[in-house]
């Protein structure tokens, strides 16, 4: 894949590693080929571009001379963290410096009886939990990446994972921020209090992939751990008896902790992968986690049971316990790397809708499946619409991923059409530039532009990534609406 | 129920060419709260109606000028409700209003504040353009989450014309405990028992007593109460909305109301004047004639921060000053949505 970046003038590229080498140790600067190429990709891999340098700190201090130096040399400056990102946010600049975060993963302060957790961007996700485990307490997001993915990158990308839909995304999760600004301030947003004062900062920064400052602390909030979770699974012939049981449960006033869908192709490559005890012939399975005390649950799994037999299920299966219930999730967890496991390469959408066009949604993406001859897994957070179609493809192959492409855009574009969004939890990156084009118009464009230069006037956090030009769009667009045709004119608009 | 964008778009466009500024008015049910703004009045009550409400999706998109008790009757009805319980502060309170001064009721701590429920936002900014942020999906980062930044500004950024909620369903049953204890003590068990699952939904200190409501299932609330003991509230209904609403006798009296934001399990604060607490103590009331700068200093102290709610001296700092860095920040933020500073000037902080 091709980036095309505005041309940069030629940088002196040995002055800027030993300005570098003042403040970080030699180890924590990498600039030979061979050192950089492992850095040249995130979970995206159909983009990939070396940097500059790899810049690796591990206190402030250094990190506010990186960004001291990439803002008076007129550096761009791309933030990392585990690298896990599915949208290319992470991609290095050919320009620019990689400031990789990763080393800052210290557990700063936990505090059982405010419920919160200060701690480093590096920190994993998972970490956070096992570190306050033995407090009976948790932190709710939990991306599918969770054991590598740091959580400075969870708040840059607003993460979800699969108990969002009850417990909400990272933006409801945190409560306090430490950020850099690359003019050299410190933006101490909110602490342990459920507010602050002026504009909600914590808010904006969730999300902001990178663009407006760098996350240095993260305070987090921290729930107690359910007293009891129960799993059931449901498994239907047809798709949509699934995306119907899924409107009605949330319709009876349950809200699960968490209900994902997996299709066939999904719950085969699982099933060989993990062995789950997945049906491997049902057409879709859902996957229902509710938690509470003991009756609740009871009562609830009862509902659901009930939901699931009137929507014709074939097999109902409740965890006998938890060995079973991580068993059933493990399944679910490991869908991306079962895919993996059956395709040289797989491109995981990341659209939502709403619940109610989930049907004939999957219909469009399975017709399309057959026009492009691109195989197509779905695994996805049926709760709150959040679909991840993963398609199947051989990078190899000349031009399969150039037909990739332009099936994902497709597929997200019918997501904004169905009155959705591109991208539910994987941010827009570098990938979905174009689709953004879709989802906003000029006016939104620019003012999403106008937030950059409040925080960031010279362009030099992440430039590029996540709001396209005005000029891209009008590219695109022209490109796109051929002779004035509206795409889906079979579909019902809003 | 009626659309009236294009009629406040052209109201705004014309305040721009003649370089005057707007003071933003829906019900003026919380026309009290910030700092008195400048500017001509502009009413955006007749913008106006449900525009769209799926109870299975739990999803509900209104116009600004919608009464928010009309929104919760809507709700009531399929047994669901606004989840962060917004205080109305009159029968006048809009769905508009309660976003833009981003105030959540006793719910909050448990279940979340009105920025947490905002899905999408339709607005117009200074420069005169409707924009169209977020939308009606409860997962979506595409681009900068300028819905949420709305809320809480104060209608500084921008007019707000619709707002996209996420609602929930109603909790089936609610009861209320009470508990005699002090202060301190009250913050303690509150606090312990926040750590552990129970379904805890409001709490409360009125200085004797500790209020607990507790929302779920039958069996949930049965299975609470044998482990919580306390005594029954009757009427408890009516006691959290005289709280949310400001009726309860704590808030009647003349010294100046200052609202507290603190961590929450801060033991009660060296300070005299009276206090009530809600949301495990990160949320208290205080009644006091103590100078402002007294207050501020003792709540920063403990990493909160402090709003001068009712009286006092409204035209002073209202809302806690922020560092030179965060002032820079917000102002640069409001150029970029109100580059001409039309919008309620004045309202949050002098010059913002
Ligand atoms: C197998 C697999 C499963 C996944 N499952 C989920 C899932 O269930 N839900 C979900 O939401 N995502 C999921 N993801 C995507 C990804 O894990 C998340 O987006 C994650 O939050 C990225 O974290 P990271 O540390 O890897 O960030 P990176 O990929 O390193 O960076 C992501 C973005 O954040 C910016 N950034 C990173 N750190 C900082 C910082 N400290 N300050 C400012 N900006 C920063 C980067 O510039 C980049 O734009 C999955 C990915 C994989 C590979």
């Amino acid at each position: 894949m091709e980036i095309e970046l505005d041309p940069q003038p030629a940088l002196n590229k040995a002055g800027l590693v030993t300005a570098l080498l003042e403040h970080l140790p030699a180890h924590s600067v990498l600039h030979h080929d061979e050192e950089l190429r492992p850095y040249e990709c995130d979970g995206l891999s159909a983009y990939r571009q070396c940097p500059l340098v790899v810049c690796l700190p591990d206190s402030l201090n250094q990190i506010q001379a990186i960004m001291r130096l990439s803002h008076e040399w007129q550096i761009p400056l791309v933030a990392r963290g585990a690298g896990t990102g599915l949208s290319g946010g992470a991609l290095p600049l050919e320009n620019g410096i990689l400031l990789c975060l990763a080393k800052l993963k210290r557990i700063l302060d936990i505090d059982p009886h405010n419920r919160t957790a200060r701690v480093e961007p590096g920190v994993r996700n998972i970490a956070i939990s096992e570190a306050v485990a033995h407090h009976g307490l948790y932190y709710a997001p939990d991306p599918s990446s969770q054991i590598a993915c740091t959580i400075g990158g969870n708040v840059a990308e607003n993460s979800g994972g699969v108990h969002c839909l009850k417990y909400g995304l990272t933006v409801h999760n945190i409560l306090g921020l430490k950020v850099l600004t690359i003019t050299g301030d410190v933006l101490e947003i909110g602490g342990q209090t459920l507010d602050s004062a002026g504009y909600d900062l914590l808010a904006l920064m969730t999300g902001s992939e990178g663009l407006l400052g760098i996350i240095v602390e993260i305070t987090v909030k921290l729930l107690p751990k359910p007293e009891r979770v129960q799993v059931i699974l449901a498994a239907f012939t047809r798709i949509e008896d699934a995306a119907s049981a899924v409107g009605d449960i949330i319709g009876a006033g349950i809200i699960p902790a968490g209900l994902e869908f997996m299709d066939n192709a999904a719950i085969r490559a699982a099933e060989d992968y993990i062995h789950a005890g997945y049906p491997r012939d049902a057409a879709a399975i859902l996957l229902c986690e509710i938690d509470g005390g003991k009756t609740e649950i009871e009562e609830h799994s009862r509902q659901i049971e009930k939901i699931f037999q009137n929507n014709h299920a074939d097999e109902i299966k409740h965890a006998a316990n938890e060995s079973e219930q991580q068993r059933l999730w493990a399944g679910r967890k490991a869908a991306f790397p079962a895919v993996g496991r059956i395709s040289p390469d797989y491109y995981c959408m990341d659209g939502t809708i709403p619940r109610h066009r989930l049907t004939e949604v999957l219909k469009q993406i399975t017709a399309w499946s057959t026009e492009y001859q691109l195989p197509v897994a779905n695994v996805f957070h049926a709760g709150d619409g959040n679909l991840h179609p993963l398609i199947l493809y051989d990078a190899n192959k000349p031009g399969e991923l150039e037909r990739v492409e332009e099936f994902g855009g497709k597929i997200l574009e019918l997501c904004v059409h169905v009155g959705g969004t591109i991208t539910g939890e994987h941010g827009v990156g570098m990938e979905k530039l174009n689709q953004m084009c879709v989802q906003f118009g000029k006016h939104e464009l620019s003012q999403f532009h106008l937030i950059k230069d409040a925080f960031d006037s010279d362009n030099l956090l992440n430039p590029g990534k996540a709001v396209p030009t005005l000029h891209r769009c009008a590219e695109f667009g022209a490109m796109h609406v051929h002779g004035g045709k509206m795409p889906f004119p079979n579909l019902e608009r809003f | 129920m009626s659309d009236h964008s294009h009629t406040l778009q052209h109201q705004v466009i014309d305040a721009i060419q003649e370089h005057t500024q707007l003071c933003i008015t829906g019900g003026g049910s919380k026309a009290f709260y910030g700092r008195p703004s400048a500017g001509t009045p502009l009413s955006v009550t007749a913008h106006h109606g449900i525009i769209n409400y799926e109870p299975t999706e739990l999803i509900l998109t209104a116009r600004c000028g919608t009464g928010l008790s009309e929104i919760q009757d809507i709700l009531a009805d399929q047994g669901q409700m606004l989840p962060f319980e917004p205080p109305h502060f009159g029968s006048n309170a809009t769905l508009g209003g309660a976003v833009a001064c981003g105030l959540s009721g006793p719910r909050r701590p448990y279940t979340g504040a009105v920025r947490d429920y905002v899905l999408g936002i339709r607005c117009i900014n200074g420069k005169g353009e409707i924009l169209s942020f977020g939308g009606e999906v409860v997962k979506n980062v595409a681009g900068f989450d300028a819905s949420r930044l709305m809320v809480g500004a104060l209608g500084t950024l921008g007019v707000i014309l619709d707002i996209s909620l996420k609602i929930l369903p109603h909790p089936r049953q609610e009861i209320t405990l009470t508990y005699e204890l002090a202060a301190e003590n009250a913050i303690n068990t509150v606090n312990q028992w926040a750590a552990t699952a129970l379904p805890l939904s409001a709490s409360s200190h009125d200085g004797q007593q500790l209020y607990l409501r507790l929302s779920g299932t039958p069996s949930a609330l049965k299975a609470a109460r044998t482990h919580l003991g306390g005594e029954v509230l009757p009427d408890a209904e009516r006691y959290w909305k005289d709280l949310r609403e400001h009726q309860h006798v704590f808030f009647k009296h003349e010294e100046p109301l200052w609202r507290l934001s603190l961590p929450p399990a801060t033991p009660p604060l060296p300070i005299s004047g009276d206090c009530l607490y809600e949301w495990n103590g990160s949320q208290r009331w205080l009644r006091t004639a103590l100078q402002a700068n007294i207050i501020r200093e003792t709540v920063a102290r403990r990493g909160g921060h402090a709003t001068l709610f009712r009286g006092g001296d409204r035209e002073g700092t209202i809302f806690h000053p922020l560092t030179p860095a965060m002032k820079t920040i917000n102002k640069n933020l409001k150029l970029a949505f109100d580059p001409h500073s039309i919008f309620n000037p004045g309202r949050l902080y002098s010059g913002l």
